[in-house]
């Protein structure tokens, strides 16, 4: 089966691991995998984007406009900057906490994520997911790619097994993390369950 | 084994596959990681060095390739300017053992100063050049590269570019390496000595080899056609290929020519393969190199056949390809209706910008700050350079006048001088800049009898392109502790009027240096000294206390992304701050200080 998953955030949220995992998964499932990172200059707190394409079809390594099944976006604006990527039906993925930008403490533009999220709502399908508040109770930011990890698991939009996620995370992160990352992974499942009923209710 | 690598790391091990024995090059992107993966896997009986500068490491390679052995460089196309010198010679000169140069391009420029084309380069050398279009294809024909350059006893340059260097894709590698058997130097000075009459006759040789290897090329399996005869055909190289296979997938019956081997350019395969074909387009990234090089072919041949690309305007000159803008180029060509398969989003919000900057914490900061507070009032240029630290550019810092390529700021503040007498001149450079093309500049200034100030932005590492080490770090690729060398005792030896070190994040000690540097005649120099935040523990955290009165001095004097403003209040960010304690040195009420400040 072919799909392609985008995964964006700012630099430094750890969205490339939770590419690497994804793409490490679905190779173990024997699918024919590429993917594509940003590095360098547009790393430091610019916008990042990481293209996995799972599949037989994919020739080039940058997923084009309108193909993407989903969109796992750490943050809000930048699900909007790489909606045009998205495919009809394709369903968006999004941590409602905002990034502000480095220069908004000089030129203050009051973005606070909340008008993405509106905006997001009227285009697509959204999972939108409370990041913060997860990190918070998992007791460190650092676990925010692993449980957004987990709530793309949860939605089923990525068709690989949880298992094998599980399988990757365990081999990539150091092990004296491995337990709370799990948790972590699974704390985004359950969250999709509770949102999933919501979800139903607004359709 | 399956490995799923970087293309980078598929250049690497490609290269490991093919028995190289010597590695050298010079950090850029995107070519960084090819050495680090060398460096990272087993090894055993490689040599591995990053060089100081791209024309050290060209030099070291050709070395061990007259000793017969296999010798790969690495770089990015900038590089390839330091290291022609070399190169053009060693054209001339050939090799023994294979000899591969890799300079990875950089279409968009997504991280470099140009647009410049290394398939121009094989052409103005006249050696030979591949253009893989996948990771995969570059694991393989990095080999294929080798036993080219064996063959025909030439430097071969390998150009991927940043789409096929940064993307990654599962390679089957073998368990083990070993660097393959070589000869070792045989001494021949009619051979290895270039002088005007072995100019002259490897000149002509040359010309007529090339030839012989655009034949070998027209039956290379990577210069490939797919696709049924159609009165419409499709030429590309690189990753603009894979593009247009993907465009083609969904829109068959168009023949697609793929040229891996730009030069010499392959004619006897492209006249066959556009047998019966009246319109071509030709889809590549920066130079229209393979439409000129069919556009001779078809002058010489008088052949019928138009050609569109670059050249009348089908295909943009500047700026990467993308499966999006080949499918539109395509379409167009074709007289296929153009799909608009993205949402509209007109009507989106305004998204926030998120341009570049400097760390939270970045000493850079600190020490273009406190040269900006002490030239206060003063008419000043300051020269940057290549690094990090060309973001010293931005609001509020602002402290960056010009940028033109590694090492041009010492001497162009030179220039400056000389061209007004009255003016304060300063470059900025970093460590790794400094060793890699600063030391000559500095001489320059001596002799030359300039005024100016050079501020060593020393920060340990060359942070850039991944924290690679350099001379003055005391570690090296393969692996040992040696000897640092020191940037202030060279400084010293080339005899400046004044070489202060200083911490650059103490910022009452960084600004007296720079002002006794200003009332110092000459050429002058301080190294702020202070590791990179990216390599080093955080020292704590910095906050706000009760005393804060929310001028926002700090926020709009230093940017540093760790300040924020939370509900209008100005507030430390926990997760960013390094605890660098910059911004408590600028505080007019002493408001931000470390632990227990409340
Ligand atoms: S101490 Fe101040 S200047 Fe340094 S990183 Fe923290 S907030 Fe930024
Ligand atoms: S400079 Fe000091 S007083 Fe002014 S906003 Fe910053 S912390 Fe508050």
């Amino acid at each position: 089966m072919n799909r392609d998953v985008m995964i964006c955030g700012v630099g430094g949220q750890g969205t490339v691991l939770a590419s690497k995992i994804i793409a490490a998964a679905a190779m173990e499932e024997g699918s024919v995998v590429h993917s594509a990172e940003t590095i360098g200059m547009a790393q430091r707190g610019g916008s990042v984007t990481s293209h996995v394409r799972i599949g037989e079809r994919a020739q080039s390594p940058l997923i084009p406009l309108g193909s993407a099944d989903m969109i796992l976006s750490f943050e809000p604006a930048e699900a909007v900057r790489n909606l045009a990527y998205l495919k009809e039906g394709g369903i968006v993925i999004v941590n409602t906490t905002p990034v502000k930008p480095v220069t908004e403490s000089l030129c203050e533009t009051g973005y606070d994520g909340t008008e993405m999220l509106e905006y997001l709502e009227k285009k697509c399908r959204v999972i939108a997911v409370d990041g913060d508040d997860a990190c918070s109770q998992l007791g460190s930011a650092k676990f925010l790619n692993i449980f957004l990890l987990g709530v793309a698991a949860g939605s089923g939009a990525l068709s690989i097994a949880d298992e094998t996620l599980l399988g990757e995370i365990r081999k990539r992160v150091p092990a004296r993390f491995v337990d709370s990352n799990v948790k972590a992974f699974e704390m985004g499942q359950e969250i999709f369950n509770v949102q999933g009923e919501t979800e139903d209710e607004a359709q | 084994m399956k490995e799923y690598v970087m293309g980078n790391g598929a250049i690497a091990l490609g290269a490991m596959a093919a028995g190289v024995k010597a590695v050298a090059g010079y950090p850029g992107t995107p070519s960084s990681e090819i050495i680090e993966t060398i460096s990272k896997h087993s090894h055993e009986g490689i040599y591995i060095e990053w060089s100081v500068n791209e024309k050290a490491a060209m030099e070291v390679a050709a070395a061990a390739a007259y000793s017969g052995a296999r010798a790969l460089v690495t770089m990015k196309q900038v590089g390839l300017n330091v290291a022609s010198d070399p190169l053009m010679s060693l054209a001339y000169v050939g090799v023994k053992g294979g000899m591969v140069i890799v300079s990875a391009d950089d279409p968009g420029p997504i991280s470099s100063q140009t647009e410049q084309d290394t398939r121009r380069f094989a052409d103005f050398c006249r050696i030979p050049v591949f253009d893989p279009s996948s990771p995969e294809e570059a694991f393989a024909m990095i080999q294929d590269a080798f036993e080219y350059s064996e063959k025909y006893s030439t430097p071969v340059l390998f150009r991927p570019t940043t789409r096929v260097c940064h993307a990654y894709a599962s390679i089957d590698v073998p368990d083990i390496f070993s660097p393959g058997e070589y000869e070792g130097f045989v001494k021949d000075s009619k051979k290895w000595v270039i002088f005007p009459k072995l100019s002259f006759a490897n000149h002509g040789m040359i010309e007529e080899r090339n030839v012989r290897i655009a034949q070998d090329f027209s039956s290379y399996g990577k210069n490939s056609c797919e696709g049924a005869a159609s009165a419409k055909a499709v030429i590309a190289g690189g990753v603009s290929y894979a593009y247009a296979k993907e465009f083609l997938q969904d829109n068959p019956g168009v023949r697609l020519v793929r040229i891996a081997t730009p030069f010499p350019f392959p004619e006897d395969f492209v006249r066959s393969s556009l047998e019966g074909v009246s319109e071509v387009i030709c889809l590549e990234e920066l130079s229209p190199y393979i439409e000129e090089s069919l556009l001779k072919m078809i002058g010489k041949g008088g052949m019928q056949l138009a050609v569109s690309g670059k050249l009348d305007g089908s295909v943009p000159h500047n700026g990467e390809l993308s499966a999006d803008k080949v499918a539109d180029i395509l379409s167009a060509f074709l007289g296929i209706e153009k799909k608009n398969r993205a949402c509209d989003l007109e009507d989106a919000p305004a998204l926030p910008m998120r341009p570049p900057v400097l760390c939270a914490g970045c000493p850079h900061r600190a020490s273009f700050y406190a040269v900006k507070q002490a030239m206060k009032g003063r008419k000043t240029v300051y020269c940057g350079d290549i690094g990090c630290y060309t973001l010293g550019n931005a609001m509020p810092l602002d402290m960056v006048d010009t940028c033109l390529c590694m090492g041009a700021g010492i001497t162009m503040a030179q220039g400056f001088y000389h061209t007004d007498r009255e003016v304060a001149c300063f470059a900025f450079v970093g460590d790794s800049t400094f060793f890699a093309s600063g030391m000559t500049g500095i001489v320059n200034a001596v002799y030359n009898e300039a005024n100016m100030t050079l501020c060593v932005l020393d920060n340990s590492t060359t942070a850039m392109t991944g924290h690679q080490p350099h001379p003055g770090t005391g570690r090296n690729m393969m692996g040992n502790v040696v000897d640092k060398v020191s940037i202030e005792k060279i400084l010293k030896a080339v005899g400046l009027s004044k070489v202060i070190t200083v911490d650059p994040l103490d910022l009452e000690a960084s600004i007296a240096a720079v002002k006794e540097c200003d009332e110092t005649e000459g050429v002058k120099a301080i190294i702020f000294k202070s590791p990179c935040v990216a390599i080093t523990k955080p020292q704590g955290l910095m906050k706000i206390s009760e005393k804060c009165i929310n001028c926002k001095k700090c926020i709009r004097e230093i940017g540093c992304p760790a300040l924020i403003t939370v509900d209008g209040k100005v507030t430390v960010d926990a997760l960013l701050c390094t605890g660098c304690g910059l911004c408590s040195q600028i505080c007019p009420v002493d408001a931000i200080g470390g632990a227990g400040n409340e």
